[in-house]
Formats: structure tokens, sequence, C-alpha cells
């Protein structure tokens, strides 16, 4: 009898403490690998700001900016989305974020009366265009968590393709950046053709020819750039798939910490309002019990028989204070 | 004033000293880098790079990158590079065997013959070749 009620309450508790004990498990992992991820972007930023340099000094150089990643299409017929996200979910608004960035873009390239191509990094992104029977040009996964720098290659040298085969006329690239701890922000970027380096080479030709101009190029300017084009587009890709593993973690770890919040808060309501189901369990009993005893009392028709001689008799207890003072009991009764 | 070395991978920087004189390899030939040299802007091919430091040379494997030199600060950007000391020996010569079968099936196969560059140059710079 004692309370299915309270049975039923005390294995939801049970069933809370249990989620609150993963989610709790979840974000210190989540803690731990955001560190790692920032430490990750940390070290590849040398090489970015390095090549980014040499790109300028090559323009300043004079080089001339006819290499297939830079040609401007005069006519955009199929965009290239590259969408990056996660490979799991759990992870607060982090994969919604980035689908509601690409749709936008999809919508924007329909009303240009574009087709897409659509590149999925992470299997949330790939499940959610799929099931809505979206055309998925490429999908990776398994790269979302700690991304390297071969799997930045792949993508990157897959959508090259893409694009100096005309596949594809223009490529944005969406992805979460991490700006600290606690903003993680959609980004959209134009991918290719590469809009800064052509700025760049333009600017680069008007330079007063000061101390940059001297470089010594070898083979030559144009020679240098068309090696080092494609490797600067796999270290954008690289560096935006970095800040997106970061800022996925970094999203778990607050979407799980809410998590644990709640269910401790879910906890302690629960295990009060066991408390008060207990409570009126008990005092329901009791009351039973006094119900009970005073009707056997009615029974026996004695206005003077209490529960006390039953459970006090005098026989067994003559030192026992009731037993002492008649008076205490004539008194009362 | 010494030449400042950096040695920059996509994923991190790899190496960074001092130096009084730099060799390296280009698609032009080998060139020496003394400070005070003028801006300068290579792609680098698969070889050894030599860091001239006051203890001594310190090699490096380079398999393909840029080398980037400006007011003594010398950048080399390599997507794929190894110091001496990180080099496994027995792996490197283990890849110029195989390379060295396939393009005796083909001596043509361009990517046995990258291959053959890239453990020649681990085991020059590892101090190891023959």
């Amino acid at each position: 009898m004692a309370g299915a009620k309270e049975r039923v309450l005390r294995r939801r508790i049970a069933s809370v403490n249990s989620t609150k004990k993963i989610t709790r498990a979840m974000e210190l992992i989540a803690a731990t690998r955001v560190v790692k991820a920032m430490q990750r972007a940390n070290e590849a930023r040398p090489y970015a700001t390095q090549i980014t340099t040499v790109i300028e000094n090559l323009a300043a150089g004079g080089a001339a900016a006819n290499h297939p990643l830079l040609r401007q299409p005069e006519q955009v017929n199929r965009v290239g989305i590259i969408a990056i996200a996660g490979d799991r979910g759990l992870a607060g608004p982090y994969n919604a974020g980035v689908i509601r960035a690409a749709e936008k873009q999809l919508d924007g390239a329909r009303i240009d009366g574009a087709d897409y191509a659509l590149i999925l990094c992470g299997k949330k992104t790939n499940d959610y265009f799929r099931f809505r029977g979206f055309d998925i040009a490429e999908s990776y996964e398994g790269m979302s968590d700690s991304p390297t720098y071969e799997d930045a290659r792949t993508v990157a040298n897959r959508v090259m393709e893409m694009f100096t085969a005309g596949d594809v006329d223009r490529v944005e690239l969406i992805y979460t950046e991490f700006v600290s701890m606690g903003t993680q922000r959609v980004t959209v970027r134009r991918f290719l053709p590469l809009e800064s380096t052509e700025s760049m080479a333009t600017g680069g030709s008007v330079d007063d020819g000061g101390a940059l101009a001297e470089f010594e190029f070898e083979p030559s300017p144009d020679g240098v750039l068309q090696s080092l084009l494609p490797r600067y587009v796999e270290a954008r890709l690289y560096g935006a798939m970095l800040d997106a593993a970061a800022s996925e973690h970094a999203n778990r770890q607050r979407a799980m910490k809410a998590a644990t919040d709640n269910a401790e808060e879910l906890k302690l309501k629960l295990t009060r309002e066991m408390n008060s189901v207990r409570q009126e369990a008990i005092t329901t009993e009791i009351m039973e019990i006094v119900g009970g005893a005073e009707a056997l009392a009615d029974d026996r028709g004695s206005s003077s028989d209490l529960l006390l001689d039953h459970l006090v008799p005098a026989h067994l207890f003559p030192d026992h204070p009731d037993q002492r003072d008649p008076h205490f009991r004539k008194h009362h009764v | 004033m010494p030449l400042q070395v950096e040695l920059v991978s996509p994923e991190r920087l790899l190496y960074e000293g001092e130096s009084t004189e730099v060799l390296a390899r280009t698609v032009e030939g080998e060139i020496g880098f003394l400070p005070g040299h003028i801006p300068f802007v290579g792609i680098l091919l698969p070889g050894v790079v030599q860091v001239y430091t006051g203890d001594g040379i310190q090699k490096i494997a380079v398999h393909s990158g840029f080398i980037e030199l400006a007011n003594d600060h010398l950048t080399l950007l390599s997507d794929v590079a190894e110091l001496a000391g990180d080099i496994d020996v027995d792996r490197a010569r283990a890849a110029l065997e195989r390379a060295e079968q396939s393009l005796a099936a083909d001596a043509d196969d361009a990517d046995a013959q990258a291959a053959k560059a890239r453990a020649e140059a681990r085991l020059s710079a590892s101090g190891t070749a023959d």
C-alpha cells in the first residue's frame, strides 16, 4: 500500500539522476576537448598567417592573376555550398545553426536561378538534407571532432576540382566561427573564387614599389602563385574546420551544463513531491491505526478503556508514571 | 644579426631557431641564404634543408613547400616536413625499397617517383643515406 505513487516517483528520481550523471560526464569531456581544439587552432595559426604574407608579397611582386582558382565567372549557374557541422548531436543549436544558414544559401541560389551543389561535412547535416530529398554532391563524416590537415586537403581538393572543371561557379563556406568560449557565430564566407588574392594582386601592381617589390622569386611570381594558391585554399578550409571543431565542443559543453542543471532542479522537485506523498501516506496510516484502536475501544463499551492501558498494563509497568499518579489519570478521565 | 628560421607545417610550428646559414633546394637549384639576403620566395623540391646553428647543423627533410625570406626572417612552409631527429629510418628505408620496386616495374610511375624522392630526402636528412 505504501504509495504506488511514491514508488513511481522514486523510480523517476533514479532515472533523472542517472541521466544527470551522463550529461555531467559529457560536459566534462567536452570541456577538455574544447581546450585541445583551441590549442590546435592556435598551433595552426602561424602557417595561415605566413601563407597569407607570401601571397601578399607575390601580389606586390606583380604575380598575374590568371590562375583557374581566381576565375571570376560571368554568370553563376551552380553554387557550391560547403557546410561544416558535427557528426553528433547533443550540442545545443550548433548543427541547426549551420543547417539554417545553408538553407538560406540554397534559397539565395534558387532565387538567382542557379543550381546548387551541397558539400557536407558532418553526419548531422548529411542526415538533414538527405531526409528532405536534397541533392548532395559530396558528404564527409568522421572529421568533425578533431580534423586533420589531411581531412581538409581531401575536401578542398574535391571542391577545387569541381570549381576548375566548371562544375560550380562559386563556392560558399558555412561554418561556426569560434570567437571565444562564450561566443560562437555561424559564418558564411566566399570560398571560391578567391576574392582577396585578386584584390591583393591588383592592389599590388599599384603599389609604390617599396621594399616589398624587391622580392626575388624562384621560379617566377606566377610559378610560385600557381602552386601556392591550392595550399592557401587548403589552409583556409583547415582553419575553418578547426574553428568548427572548437565551436562544436564549446556548444556541447554549454548544452550539457544546462542539461545537468535542469536534471538537478528536476531531481529536487521530484524529491520534494515524493516526500510530501510519503508524509501523506504515513499520516493516513496513523489515522487508520488510531481509528482502528478507537473502534476496538468502542467495541469493549468502556469509556475508560484507553489505548495506553493496553500499551502499558499496570501489572507489567508498576513504576510507570501513569500508575504512580492515579490523580493524573483521574484528572483527565 | 643571424637569420631567424621557422619551420611551419599546417598543423603546427615544427621548429624555430637562429641560424648563420641555410641551404635549401628549390626548383631552380641549390640556394644558400646568409644574413642580409634579399627578400626571396621559392618553391622547395623534396630534399634536405640544412640549417647551420651555433651548435651544428639541423637537417630537415621537406617533401614539398615554400621558402620565404624577408628581413632576415626565413620561413619554411611545408605540408610534410620532418626534423632529422624525428625520422623513422627503418620506415624510410622500407618506403624507398617499395618505391624502387614499383619503379622497376614501371619507370614512369609518378607516385613511385615522388615516394622515392621523399624517402631519399628522409634518409639523407637523418644522415643514414648510403
